[in-house]
């Protein structure tokens, strides 16, 4: 059971500003319904004085997300488009009363729509959208929003980054980048390991290598999935691999090989390339 | 406000009964087991007849039953001990549906060096049996599948399973947790070697559970200590839940026939009624199932969102939904079924027990449509609900 605020409750039980504007001047539109949550916010814009002069949400998720939407629409409301965009993610926890860590994201997620919002007025593409490498493949997050909501919230651990994005909370599998991206975030001198050159395997040596990993970390964790992957056959640097599970009918496949693929890559050798059968 | 209780595979109420057969060991009845004296001594005597009530439930004989602390342990210590008996075998067959006692224990031994097999199910919640008998090996220690399934309610045909497994002679644990007590089961009948309950999922109190073992077993402890359960479970013994617990087993076996067609009755009539709600499915295959369980999504709203709403009432469900899981996964169960995400999020199991009434379900059925019209109209998925 979630300690929510008697706020949050009130938001989430009475929530304000619901439904749909006609005609409106701006959409903001974010999450899914395969992440579980997902947001509409429309905005009524002032062109004269960029005010806003109504916002109205629908929200499909959980208490937290319902009622992190309606305080975005109650706090962004009168106040022009720059007054707005300085309302952070924090703000709309804060006018909760505060959230559960756990549920963070959904005050990320209302930030991230008033954005969107403010992208379409302007008819701006979001930054989101052109930069950034995906890191958390379950969720869809990518480098950039990590990054910054890593700086805006003073965050340290990947559990942290897990409860304010999602990221890391699927397969958990880019737990590790998220840590490294923290670390980059906060300029902290990363000792790297002075790896000493890199030796040049003999291809007996590279198989093995490529077998234990595998073995060892990339199989419990398809498999904890239902899924499995078999070593087919190692020809110089190509890596056949054959998915098994429901590896096999995932729409992931691609990613999941390519997964594969920068493990071994990092791990052992930077030339691999893996190929599903 | 009265508390309309449906999450009764999470937990039950203990019984009246059950209760007032522990209340003498909180005061007069203190005394260890394992004590010479009289006053310990008859104690013993006591655990004795619940271990007789629990055999009874099962068609078991009482050396066959061992107290543990929950089903966890029993789960485990299942395990444990059949892997010690087999130690040169390394593969483990288990599904995909497991309770996270079977699951996470055999995602343990996978990182000690195990292999491990998921069988996966179909769109039902069922097994494939003949991907269960071409995955049995001769490295095969051991086959651990549950008998219900706490989510979906789903029973699996342990006539079959057993048949399968005890035909290759590799030994055969059960969760049967959500089973027992809501279901006849014969071990007489059924080849399980081994075989788990938790008390307080039949109206028994928490911390009390029960691992069958079939006599000739090879059986080796989990916790290591006194001499208690001959020396099956050390540990001073939890007298008063032993004692409810033996009580618990005594009514379930009764209640077995007609209060149970009672909750079926009342768990029909109140899937039957939600599944007018627009955008309604039901999850698991409905010709075996528990008859106290519904497992219902309603596409394009979110469980948390509904559950909460149905707090306000007091009535009390669960989900499978990610946001109520405490992690970011929706459940596991729901996933192997592979059941879509525009209807996993919005899954809400109601789980009765005999201590449903008509007046329960009226109620649910008054407040549940109502909930999810207006959540509905919260969501940005609203048209695609409406076209459903």
């Amino acid at each position: 059971m979630w300690e929510y605020t008697e706020k949050v409750r009130d938001f989430f039980l009475h929530p304000k500003n619901i439904g749909e504007i006609e005609n409106p001047d701006a959409v903001g539109e974010v999450g899914s319904i395969v992440c579980g949550d997902a947001l509409k916010l429309y905005l009524k814009i002032d062109r004269g004085t960029d005010k806003i002069t109504d916002a109205r949400f629908q929200t499909f998720g959980c208490a937290s997300a319902i009622a992190s939407s309606s305080a975005l629409t109650e706090l962004i409301k009168g106040k022009t488009i720059d007054e707005a965009l300085k309302v952070a993610n924090t703000d709309i926890a804060e006018y909760l009363g505060g959230l559960p860590r756990e549920k963070m994201h959904c005050s990320v997620m209302g930030r991230e729509a008033l954005e969107a919002a403010v992208a379409n007025y302007r008819g701006e593409k979001l930054p989101e959208v052109e930069e950034g490498g995906i890191v958390c493949q379950c969720y869809g997050i990518t480098d950039v929003k990590i990054r910054r909501v890593v700086q805006e919230n003073n965050l340290h651990t990947a559990e942290d980054v897990t409860n304010f994005t999602k990221a890391g909370g699927g397969c958990g599998g880019c737990i590790p980048e998220i840590e490294k991206i923290i670390k980059e975030v906060w300029a902290e001198r990363v000792v790297e390991e002075v790896a000493a050159p890199k030796k040049r395997l003999t291809n007996i040596q590279k198989i093995g290598m490529i077998q234990d990993i595998i073995e060892r970390e990339i199989r419990p964790l398809l498999q904890s999935d239902g899924g499995d992957v078999e070593l087919v056959d190692v020809d110089g640097n190509k890596v056949m691999v054959a998915l098994k599970g429901v590896c096999r009918e995932c729409v992931m496949a691609n990613i999941t090989a390519k997964n594969i693929e920068k493990k071994l890559k990092d791990l052992v050798s930077e030339e691999l390339v893996v190929e599903a059968e | 406000m009265k508390v309309i209780y449906l999450d009764n595979n999470a937990t039950t109420r203990v019984a009246d009964e059950v209760k007032e057969a522990m209340l003498p060991y909180f005061s007069d009845l203190y005394g260890n087991p394992s004590s010479m004296h009289t006053f310990g001594g008859q104690i013993h005597r006591k655990i004795e007849v619940a271990r007789e009530q629990v055999a009874a439930l099962l068609n078991a004989e009482p050396e066959e039953i061992v107290f543990t602390s929950c089903g966890t342990e029993s789960d485990n210590t299942a395990l444990m001990s059949a892997l010690e008996s087999v130690p040169q075998k390394k593969h483990i067959l288990t599904t995909r549906v497991e309770h996270p006692a079977v699951l996470n224990f055999c995602k343990t031994m996978y990182r000690k060096g195990y292999r491990i097999t998921f069988l996966p199910v179909d769109k039902g919640g069922r097994l494939n049996l003949e991907e269960l008998k071409s995955s049995i090996t001769d490295d095969t220690a051991i086959v651990s599948i549950m008998y219900a399934n706490n989510e979906s309610g789903v029973v699996f045909p342990m006539e079959e399973i057993t048949g399968i497994v005890k035909s290759r002679g590799v030994l055969f644990h059960t969760d049967a947790v959500q089973a027992v007590g809501k279901m006849p089961i014969d071990v007489k009948k059924l080849p399980v070697d081994m075989l788990s309950i938790s008390g307080h999922k039949l109206h028994a109190p928490k911390g009390i559970g029960v691992l069958y073992v079939k006599r000739g077993v090879r059986f080796s402890p989990y916790l290591i200590g006194g001499h208690q359960e001959k020396g099956r479970r050390a540990g001073t013994e939890n007298v008063a839940s032993i004692a409810g617990l033996g009580v618990a087993c005594e009514l379930a076996k009764k209640h077995l026939g007609d209060e149970y067609s009672k909750v079926k009755g009342l768990r029909d009539r109140l899937e039957r009624e939600l599944l007018k709600c627009p955008g309604a499915r039901i999850n698991g295959d409905v010709a075996n199932r528990l008859t106290n369980t519904v497992n219902i999504s309603f596409e394009y709203v979110e469980g948390e969102a509904i559950l909460l709403r149905l707090n306000e009432y007091n009535i009390c469900a669960s989900s499978g939904s990610a946001c109520s899981s405490g992690s970011l996964e929706p459940s596991h169960v729901l996933r192997a079924m592979g059941v879509p995400f525009t209807a996993i999020h919005g899954s809400i199991r109601f789980s009765l027990s005999v201590y449903n009434t008509d007046e329960d379900i009226d109620t649910v059925l008054k407040i549940m449509p109502e909930v999810i019209k207006e959540l509905r109209e919260l969501s940005p998925y609203g048209r695609e609900a409406r076209a459903t």
